[in-house]
């Protein structure tokens, strides 16, 4: 038998989509396994975690405090620590998002156990098997987990959330008292708040193509027709100041897989392939018939982007009713 | 100030990734190496920060096989003090069993603070930095695009989906950065003459790698060949066709 520890994310006092990606990778391993899969998340008082169950998690412990409405490493970890130590845990899974990607280290640390992050597929075959991307998404690595218990992070918007109605009870628990060396102090949003990259459905990314900063707005303005839409950037316009390296996508940027990757006078640099070339759907906007971004695209357009992506967001929001 | 930065020999990212004879590993024939590209941004803050402070010491510490000699003394050219190497033929799989020789080298020895990348570009697990500060029982926070050191007190700002997260932590601590965090410089001629006269120290390390193994390494799977749906403005109808009906993302 193998339990296992799903890690759940709020923000706001709502569990966040990715939880149940997490609760659907948790059962994976938990149902081949035989164990069963408890549900662990940290907030303030008050979190709605009632449809933790609808994706498969027999408990959920949820430990509140004001102090923890912002991730605060110290206490989390420490939260999941004493959760695992308690229980006949195999795996502890969290989610690769910027708060999973700081827990799992320390979760693995303290647990002095072994860690397989940012993973992409799993398996249980005496054990979790996991695959990740190495060397940028350039090769895949299956690693065979022995020891018990691992912590695994996955990559956001890879594992299809599955509904597996379990009794997802609710248990209540106290946070441990933890000295605060570093301490989160507040969060700044953007003044126009955009979905993100690494979380939006859809993704519209611009490159130098674009010619200048100015004209990012065509990229917007496909983001807003589509809708649910994030807007990307290549680096050489980040680092030319055009766009915030929030929104770059690629090797030294953000990882991203959504449903609908829309590229848009980016020609497709290995470095930006290793960032959306595990998008679901790859569309690309290009002058160059050659350029290496139509070698991973599903639907390609070979044009002036200045005439092609305003005819498109019109067309979309004929579409849209709008 | 003294600090300490540790950095990682990896494949050039332009480099071409081919599978190894045994199928676990990379096919090394060929392939550039350079100093990972994030930790060139942890160098430059500890080289900034030295200066601010008007002295100090900045040491570059690298595990792996003699190859890495040569990235720290990328690290040297670029203005690092000295340089110490962690020597062994294994390449652990598991991040913790990295940390641990790292840690074992960095405690007691008085650091003020340790920078890392936010994440090796070969391993890609954007781990080894914070499971460091666990291990040190030291304040952390990673993949930092922003850094303020004033009075013994630090304030880091952090991406996170949708907004910045400001930490404030106790020194020392432990770092790890992100791009955008400055500019680094490029190793000038003279520093990279002077590297070469640099100490840099080499010690055998004992690491033993356990609970997880590489079964398999692969290629990704192709993307399936794609197609061109037109030219110009007027294919956009025919693009809309695909992604309503074949691909059913609209
Ligand atoms: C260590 C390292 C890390 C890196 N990390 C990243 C990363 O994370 N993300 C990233 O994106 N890059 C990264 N790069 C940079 C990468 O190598 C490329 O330089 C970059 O992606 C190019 O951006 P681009 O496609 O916007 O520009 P370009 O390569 O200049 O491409 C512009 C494209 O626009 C097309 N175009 C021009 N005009 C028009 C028009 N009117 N209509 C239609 N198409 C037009 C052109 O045909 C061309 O294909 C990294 C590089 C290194 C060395
Ligand atoms: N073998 C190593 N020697 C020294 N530093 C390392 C090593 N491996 C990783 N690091 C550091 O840890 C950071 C994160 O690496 P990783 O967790 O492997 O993605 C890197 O940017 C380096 O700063």
């Amino acid at each position: 038998m193998a339990n296992v520890l799903a890690v759940l994310e709020q923000r706001g006092g709502a569990l966040k989509q990715v939880s149940h990606e997490v609760l659907t990778a948790a059962r994976t391993l938990a149902d081949a396994a035989g164990g069963t899969v408890d549900a662990i998340v940290l907030g303030p008082g008050g979190v709605d975690v009632s449809g933790a169950g609808g994706y498969g998690a027999d408990r959920v412990i949820v430990v509140e405090s004001d102090d923890l409405s912002l991730y605060q490493p110290e206490p989390y970890a420490a939260a999941i620590v004493a959760q695992t130590q308690s229980g006949d845990y195999a795996a502890v899974v969290l989610a690769a998002t910027a708060m999973g990607k700081d827990l799992a280290p320390r979760v693995a640390g303290r647990l002095d156990c072994p860690l397989a992050a940012d993973v992409t597929a799993l398996e249980w075959n005496d054990g979790p098997v996991a695959s990740r991307p190495l060397y940028s998404g350039k090769a895949i690595a299956k690693l065979q987990l022995t020891a018990s218990p691992c912590v695994i992070s996955v990559r956001p918007n890879v594992f299809n959330p599955v509904e597996n109605a379990r009794d997802g009870t609710e248990q209540k628990a106290a946070p441990s008292e933890t000295e605060l060396r570093a301490r989160t102090v507040e969060i700044k949003e953007p003044e126009k708040a955009r979905l993100d990259v690494a979380e939006a459905p859809i993704v519209v990314s611009g490159g130098r193509g674009l010619k200048e900063a100015e004209n990012f707005k065509l990229v917007e303005e496909l983001a807003d027709a589509l809708g649910n839409a994030a807007v990307g950037a290549s680096r050489a316009v980040v680092d030319a100041g055009w766009r915030s390296h929030a929104e770059q996508v690629g090797q030294t940027g953000k990882t991203v897989s959504p449903q609908l990757y829309v590229a848009v006078g980016i020609s497709g640099a290995i470095q930006h392939l290793a960032g959306m070339r595990t998008s679901k759907v790859i569309v690309a906007i290009n002058k160059d018939s050659d350029a290496p971004i139509f070698k991973v695209s599903d639907y390609g357009i070979v044009g002036d982007l200045f005439e092609v992506v305003p005819r498109l967001t019109q067309e979309i929001k004929n579409l849209r009713g709008g | 100030m003294k600090i300490a930065v540790c950095i990682k020999r990896v494949p050039d990212t332009e480099a071409r990734i081919k599978i190894g004879a045994d199928g676990k590993s990379i096919d090394d024939n060929g392939v550039k190496f350079v100093l990972n590209p994030y930790d060139e941004f942890a160098i430059e803050e500890a080289l900034q920060l030295k200066e601010k402070a008007g002295d100090g010491e900045v040491v570059a510490i690298a595990m792996g096989t003699d190859g890495s000699q040569e990235t720290i003394r990328t690290a040297l050219a670029m203005g690092a003090d000295r340089g110490v190497l962690l020597q062994t033929d294994v390449v652990a799989v598991n991040p913790v069993t990295v940390a641990k020789a790292l840690a074992a080298e960095l405690d007691g020895a008085g650091y003020d603070l340790v920078l890392f990348g936010k994440l090796a570009v070969d391993d890609d697990s954007q781990a080894v930095g914070t499971i460091v500060s666990e291990l040190l029982g030291l304040p952390s926070v990673s993949a930092i695009g922003h850094l303020d050191i004033t009075d013994g007190k630090g304030t880091a700002e952090r991406e996170i989906e949708g907004g910045v997260e400001v930490v404030e932590f106790s020194l020392p601590a432990v770092l790890t950065a992100e791009k955008g965090l400055n500019e680094p410089r490029y190793p000038a001629l003279r520093g990279i003459m002077m590297a070469k006269k640099k100490p840099l120290e080499v010690k055998p390390v004992e690491v033993s790698d356990e609970g997880i193994a590489v079964v398999e390494l692969a290629l990704p799977a192709e993307r399936p060949e794609g197609r061109i749906v037109g030219e110009g403005p007027d294919a956009v109808p025919a693009l809309i066709e695909a992604l309503r009906m074949e691909a059913k993302v609209l």
